[in-house]
C-alpha cells in the first residue's frame, strides 16, 4: 500500500517536480509580500484610529476623525466578515463589470486581495497592541515635545510591533495556507498545481499527500523563523558597561553627584558659556 | 515684560463635577527651586500635569514668558520641549537604550544633528552618573538609575524649567538618595525646577520657595524657612506636624 503511494509520488515528482516547486515559490512570495503590505495597512489604520481627539479640538478635525474612524471600521468589518475567496471574485470580476477596468496581471489582483484582507485583521491587532502600551510611554514622549506621529513612529509602534509579533506570525501562517483560494481567479499557487496535475493524471491522493507535507513544511519553517525574529526584537539579554568612549567617565570612579557636588558642575558652566 | 518664566493664573481643573484645582495662582522665576508639598489628593500632581499640558485645564491660563500656552495648538510641542518633565514612574522608552532615550527628543524635536545629540546626551548622562550604562535598556537597570536617566533625558533637551512629579515616590528608600543628590546638584547649577515632593528635607533645605497645597487650593506659600518654622495657616501647621512627626 505504502509502496504504491511512494512510487506514485515518485513518478509525480519526476514529471511535475518543477511545477510543484514553482507553486511553492508563488505561494511563499504571495503570502510574504501580502503579509508585509497587510502589516503596513494595519499599522496605518492603527495610527489613524488612535489620534487623540479631545472635546477642545476644532470642529473640522473632529468631523474628519469621526469619518476616518467610520471608514476604517467599515473596512475592517467587511473584509473580516466575508470569505477571501469571494473577495477575490468580487475584485477580479466585479471591477470590469462596473468600471470596465480589468486586471491583466493575476499577481496584482492576488496581492491586493490578500493584503487588504490581512490588513483588516492587522488593524484590529495593532489597535489592541497600541491600547496595551502603558500610558506613561505616550506621556513621556509628549513631555519632550513629540507630536502624535513622532510618538507613534519612534516610541509606540516599535513596542507594539514587538507585542503583536505572535499575531503577525499567525496571520503569516494563515496566509501561507489560505492563499490557496486564489486558484479561483487563476493564480498558480501550490494548491492550484495540485488541481492541475491531479486533473491531468488522475492521481488525486498521492498529489494531495504531497501538498499536505509541503504546506506543513512551509508553515513549520515559517514558525521557526518567526520565533527567531521575535527573539531578535526582544533585544539583547545583557549589556556591557562602556568605559572606553572618551566622553564616558570610567565606571566606578564616579557614581552620582555627592554632597560636595558633581565633578561636572564646573564643566557645565564652561559648556553653557561656550555655547553662547 | 516680566522676567517670570512661568505664570499660572486662575487655573482650575475639574474632572467631571469634581473640582481638583481651584483658582491656582503662582509664578516661577528663573533659578527658582519651588517645592510643592501637601497631602495625597490635594491636586499637586494634577497641577504639574496641567502645567505640562498633559491635562487640559478647565479655566485659567499658563503664561510662558508672558505668552499663553493653553490656546492655539501650534506651539504646544515647542513649549513642552522647553519645559522638561520627570515622572514618578520614569516613563523611559522601553524600546530604546539609555543613550537613545536621551537622543531621540533632541534629534526629532529639536532636529539636532546626531553627533551633537550624542555628545549632549553623554554630557548629561555623565552628570547624573549613568554614562557607562548607555547600552542598557530601561528594564535592565534599577529604579534609581532609571530615574537618573529620565532626568538626563529631560536635561538633554536643555529645558528652561524642569518639572518633577514625585520623582522619588516609586523608589526603594536606598535609591531615593541618589536621585535627590542629582536634583541638589541641579539646584546648585541654578536650574529652574518645580518639584512635587513628599521629601520634606529636600523642600526645606534645597528649595528657594515652598508651596503648600490642600484640597485643590494653595493654602500657603513662601520661603522654606518661614513655612517650616513658622507656618501661618493652621492646616499647614497640622500637615507639617503630621509629616515631620514632632
Amino acid at each position: 500500500m505504502f509502496a504504491q503511494l511512494i512510487s506514485d509520488i515518485g513518478s509525480l515528482w519526476e514529471k511535475y517536480g518543477s511545477v510543484y516547486l514553482n507553486g511553492i515559490a508563488n505561494t511563499l512570495i504571495l503570502a510574504t509580500v501580502s503579509t508585509l503590505i497587510g502589516c503596513v495597512i494595519g499599522f496605518f489604520c492603527g495610527i489613524l484610529q488612535t489620534i487623540p481627539c479631545g472635546p477642545n479640538e476644532n470642529v473640522i478635525k473632529r468631523v474628519l476623525l469621526k469619518i476616518v474612524r467610520i471608514v476604517i471600521r467599515a473596512y475592517v468589518e467587511i473584509f473580516r466578515g466575508t470569505p477571501m475567496i469571494l473577495q477575490a471574485v468580487f475584485i477580479f470580476y466585479g471591477l470590469p463589470y462596473f468600471f470596465g477596468v480589468s486586471f491583466k496581471d493575476i499577481w496584482t489582483v492576488s496581492i491586493i486581495v490578500v493584503s487588504v484582507n490581512t490588513g483588516a485583521y492587522m488593524a484590529e491587532s495593532v489597535r489592541g497592541g497600541i491600547m496595551s502600551i502603558d500610558q506613561g510611554q505616550f506621556e513621556g514622549a509628549k513631555a519632550i515635545g513629540m507630536n502624535h506621529w513622532q510618538t507613534m513612529l519612534y516610541v509606540i509602534l516599535p513596542q507594539t510591533l514587538r507585542n503583536i509579533m505572535p499575531q503577525i506570525g499567525n496571520n503569516y501562517i494563515i496566509n501561507v495556507k489560505d492563499t490557496s483560494v486564489m486558484f479561483i481567479i487563476g493564480f498558480s499557487d501550490f494548491f492550484a498545481v495540485h488541481k492541475m496535475v491531479s486533473g491531468a493524471v488522475f492521481k488525486y491522493f498521492p498529489s494531495a499527500f504531497m501538498e499536505m507535507i509541503g504546506y506543513l513544511c512551509l508553515t513549520l519553517l515559517a514558525s521557526f523563523l518567526l520565533r527567531k525574529l521575535e527573539k531578535k526584537l526582544a533585544g539583547k539579554p545583557d549589556y556591557e558597561l562602556v568605559n572606553t568612549d572618551q566622553l564616558v567617565m570610567t565606571a566606578g570612579t564616579y557614581s552620582y553627584p555627592s554632597e560636595a557636588g558633581s565633578p561636572f558642575d564646573e564643566v557645565s558652566k564652561d559648556y553653557k558659556g561656550e555655547k553662547k | 515684560m516680566s522676567d517670570h518664566i512661568l505664570e499660572i493664573r486662575h487655573l482650575s481643573k475639574a474632572f467631571g463635577s469634581h473640582a481638583v484645582l481651584k483658582d491656582i495662582d503662582f509664578t516661577v522665576d528663573k533659578g527658582d527651586v519651588t517645592s510643592i508639598i501637601g497631602a495625597s489628593g490635594s491636586g499637586k500632581s494634577t497641577l504639574l500635569r496641567c502645567i505640562n499640558l498633559l491635562e487640559t485645564l478647565t479655566t485659567g491660563e499658563i503664561l510662558f514668558h508672558g505668552q499663553d500656552v493653553t490656546k492655539g495648538k501650534i506651539n504646544q510641542s515647542s513649549y513642552r520641549a522647553k519645559v522638561g518633565m520627570v515622572f514618578q514612574s520614569f516613563n523611559l522608552f522601553s524600546n530604546m537604550t539609555v543613550l537613545a532615550n536621551c537622543m531621540i527628543g533632541q534629534q526629532k524635536v529639536l532636529k539636532t544633528p546626531k553627533e551633537d545629540a550624542r555628545n549632549k546626551a553623554l554630557y548629561y548622562l555623565n552628570k547624573v552618573g549613568m554614562a557607562p550604562y548607555i547600552n542598557a535598556r530601561p528594564d535592565q537597570i534599577s529604579g534609581g538609575q532609571k530615574q537618573r536617566v529620565a532626568i538626563a533625558r529631560a536635561l538633554s533637551m536643555e529645558p528652561e524649567v524642569l518639572l518633577f512629579d514625585e520623582p522619588t515616590s516609586a523608589l526603594d528608600p536606598e535609591m531615593v538618595g541618589e536621585v535627590l543628590d542629582v536634583m541638589k546638584s541641579l539646584a546648585r547649577d541654578k536650574m529652574t525646577m518645580l518639584v512635587v515632593t513628599h521629601e520634606m528635607a529636600f523642600a526645606r533645605d534645597v528649595s528657594s520657595h515652598v508651596v503648600y497645597m490642600a484640597d485643590g487650593v494653595i493654602e500657603e506659600e513662601g520661603d522654606p524657612s518661614v513655612i517650616f518654622t513658622n507656618p501661618q495657616s493652621l492646616r499647614t501647621r497640622e500637615f507639617l506636624k503630621r509629616i515631620l512627626g514632632d
